[in-house]
């Protein structure tokens, strides 16, 4: 996983609340063994006709859309499916953070697994974001800010150990093989 | 001593490494579900950083999602003709014979969806932590385990230490109580409570359901409301063990031994005054058999109820859109197309007993297919057993091999487009049960009444005098 600290991208506004991983990407494209390619899949039932056309009218359709970085969502963005096909697809179609009121918890957890960040904002901010579409977003992991479109700095909540392993590049499972000793002491508990 | 709820008591007993501010916890689980879908990558990323299965004999595996649900020829064994499907099946047998891990194939006597195996069979036990790259997983909560449905990176975390780096969540109790009335299941009761709090309403939570009601519905049932917690949001969904939760126990293949574990058993149960959270009183003795009219399950209301009006909220406009109805009338005399019984929420025994006390002795409306899919080899040997199957192949029903069909409508099985059906399954997420299809989820009751009468139907209508 590569370094992240600070990312200064154009956004995109989907402003819907409740957004499925089902939507992001659709089970009938989770018949792959390989984590890649599924961008060409992201949001495929809103972003094409049954004839596999682009519908015109869906915001990643339009070329605003054609630089965006980081999508701005709805509240519990990422409910139902634990599938790590969302994050992947997302971040394959090329966004790297996600802002929302809020995200549901197994989506949040795939996605800074993968470096894709996903950033919880107070609903004015949001707000701001939302009624900008196109502007240009600043998340700085360093001092765990974002830069509204009126130029103030909002703190985000992100926890500890993910911003550790996002700023390092490094994989939770390198923490988590680290912890043998422990692992093989808990185990010779075991009834 | 601190007063514990469940959930803390079975947390507390996993902790291999406590948190910090810096570090989650690390969480050892005491068994792994896997399926074809999600657990391809994990492998992939194990083979590349050349580690092995830590602990193969805590990782049990299925084939369930991707897996055609058409009866094989007498004699013949089940065909799989969709080459991805084939082919991610043939990586799944692959890996677990590399890692000897037990596959239940679909040759399998045992086969069948995840959550729905790893109870009946024995596996799933009181205290145990459980996970599974699939969100249905709090279905095992039911038995009083902390389960929770995790992403494919942490699959491989499981495979590779049988740990988890995680932040302790914060407890959620529903206290449920009253008797359920007549036609009234614990789907109806699920989907009442998360018509309540919302399809975010238990984000980071633990829920604990807890109550006279909940006491009194059977294994099969208290598995059906912990399915769905996670469509509030929740990171798991529990029930204390009890007599109930033994008595399933005591037979089961692959149970341990209970003499043994029985003491610790009963010690789980939230001590007297622990303190939870958040907490939530529902009464259950004035529910109706519900339905949902739109695209996610926090749009679920009593069968009679109008569909509420979306006033501005963009996402109940859009729901509505998407399944062509207007707000201000009843479900009650909407037309369907299909009809699925089956899933890990509703294909155990008891779903299919319900279905079949109302489709026997009657017939599946003209231009409506029901499909019934069992969700375990077992399940549907025992139905057979009681000669269900016969009961809906009388009616003009489909009798199916098991798998997560059209729940997930991944394997051959779907909706058309446009379609609509009543459903026994977990979500009516746009396009879930295929591209454009429309679904409204019920319990087992209700949907085989829709599919007799060939609408929306309360099943209350067709049972007849109490």
């Amino acid at each position: 996983m590569r370094a992240i600290h600070i990312l200064q991208e154009r956004c995109v506004v989907l402003p819907l609340n409740n957004v499925d991983t089902d939507q992001i990407i659709p089970a009938r494209f989770l018949k792959g063994t390989v984590r890649d390619g599924l961008g060409a899949k992201l949001f495929a039932d809103w972003r094409y006709d049954p004839e596999g056309k682009p519908r015109p009218d869906f915001i990643l359709n339009q070329p605003a859309a054609r630089d965006a970085r980081v999508l701005i969502a709805g509240d519990n963005f990422g409910c139902g499916s634990s599938r790590e096909h969302a994050p992947w697809a997302l971040l394959d179609f090329g966004f790297q953070a996600v802002v929302s009121t809020s995200f549901a918890d197994i989506f949040r957890g795939n996605s800074l697994k993968n470096g894709l960040l996903p950033i919880v904002v107070d609903s004015e901010t949001h707000h701001q974001f939302s009624s900008n579409s196109g502007c240009e977003v600043t998340i700085n992991l360093e001092t765990c800010t974002i830069i509204r479109p009126d130029g103030a700095a909002i703190s985000f909540p992100i926890d500890a150990f993910a911003r550790h392993c996002l700023m390092n590049g490094v994989d939770e499972l390198t923490h988590l093989l680290g912890q043998e000793e422990a692992i093989a002491t808990y185990e010779r508990r075991l009834p | 001593m601190k007063k514990r709820t469940l959930f803390e008591k079975v947390w507390d007993e996993h902790i291999v490494c406590p948190e910090t501010e810096q570090t989650p916890a690390v969480l050892y689980i005491d068994l792994h579900l896997i399926h074809e879908v999600t657990s391809p990558q994990a492998f992939t990323q194990l083979s590349e950083l050349r580690l092995g299965v830590r602990r193969p004999e805590r990782v049990i595996a299925t084939m369930d999602h991707s897996t055609p649900t058409d009866a094989p020829a007498p004699g013949g064994r089940r065909v799989v003709r969709d080459s991805q499907a084939a082919a991610q099946l043939r990586q799944l047998q692959i890996n677990c014979d590399k890692h000897k891990i037990l596959l239940h194939d679909l040759d399998h006597p045992q086969q069948g969806i995840i959550h729905v195996i790893a109870p009946e069979i024995g596996y799933t036990q009181p205290g145990m932590t459980i996970v599974c790259g699939d969100s249905h997983t709090s279905t095992h909560g039911a038995f009083g385990a902390l389960a929770f449905g995790i992403g494919t990176s942490e699959v491989a975390h499981v495979l590779a230490t049988q740990c988890l780096l995680q932040r302790r969540p914060k407890t959620f109790a529903i206290h449920v109580n009253g008797r359920l009335p007549r036609g009234v299941t614990s789907k109806d009761l699920i989907l009442s409570i998360i018509a309540k709090i919302g399809v975010g309403g238990a984000t980071g939570h633990v829920i604990e359901y807890r109550g006279s009601t909940i006491d009194a519905l059977s294994m099969e049932e208290r598995m059906t409301v912990c399915n769905m917690s996670i469509e509030a949001g929740a990171r798991a969904g529990m029930i204390a063990p009890d007599e109930t939760t033994f008595a399933y126990l005591a037979d089961r293949p692959a149970s341990v031994d209970r003499q043994k574990a029985s003491e610790r058993w009963h010690d789980l149960r939230s001590d007297e005054g622990a303190a939870y959270d958040r907490e939530l009183t529902f009464d259950a003795s004035d529910l109706e058999p519900m339905i949902t009219f739109g695209t996610n399950p926090e749009m679920a209301i009593p069968i009679r109820a109008p569909i509420p009006k979306p006033n501005d909220n963009v996402s109940v406009q859009k729901a509505l859109q998407y399944m062509g109805l207007s707000s201000g009338r009843s479900l009650l005399g909407q037309a369907i197309d299909v009809v699925f019984i089956g899933s890990c929420t509703n294909g155990r025994l008891l779903d299919l007993r319900h279905a079949a006390s109302v489709v026997k002795g009657r017939k599946v409306a003209p231009g409506v297919r029901m499909f019934v899919v069992p969700g375990s080899q077992t399940v549907k040997k025992q139905a057979e057993a009681e000669g269900l199957d016969h009961v809906f192949r009388q009616a003009g029903a489909e009798w199916r091999e098991p798998g997560c069909s059209m729940c997930i409508a991944m394997n051959g099985d779907h909706l058309e487009p446009g379609a609509y059906c009543v459903s026994t399954s977990n979500r009516n997420f746009e396009g879930r049960q295929g591209a454009g299809g429309r679904t409204f989820l019920a319990s087992p009751l209700t949907a085989a009444a829709s599919a007799i009468r060939g609408t929306i139907t309360d099943v209350r209508e067709l049972m007849g005098a109490p």
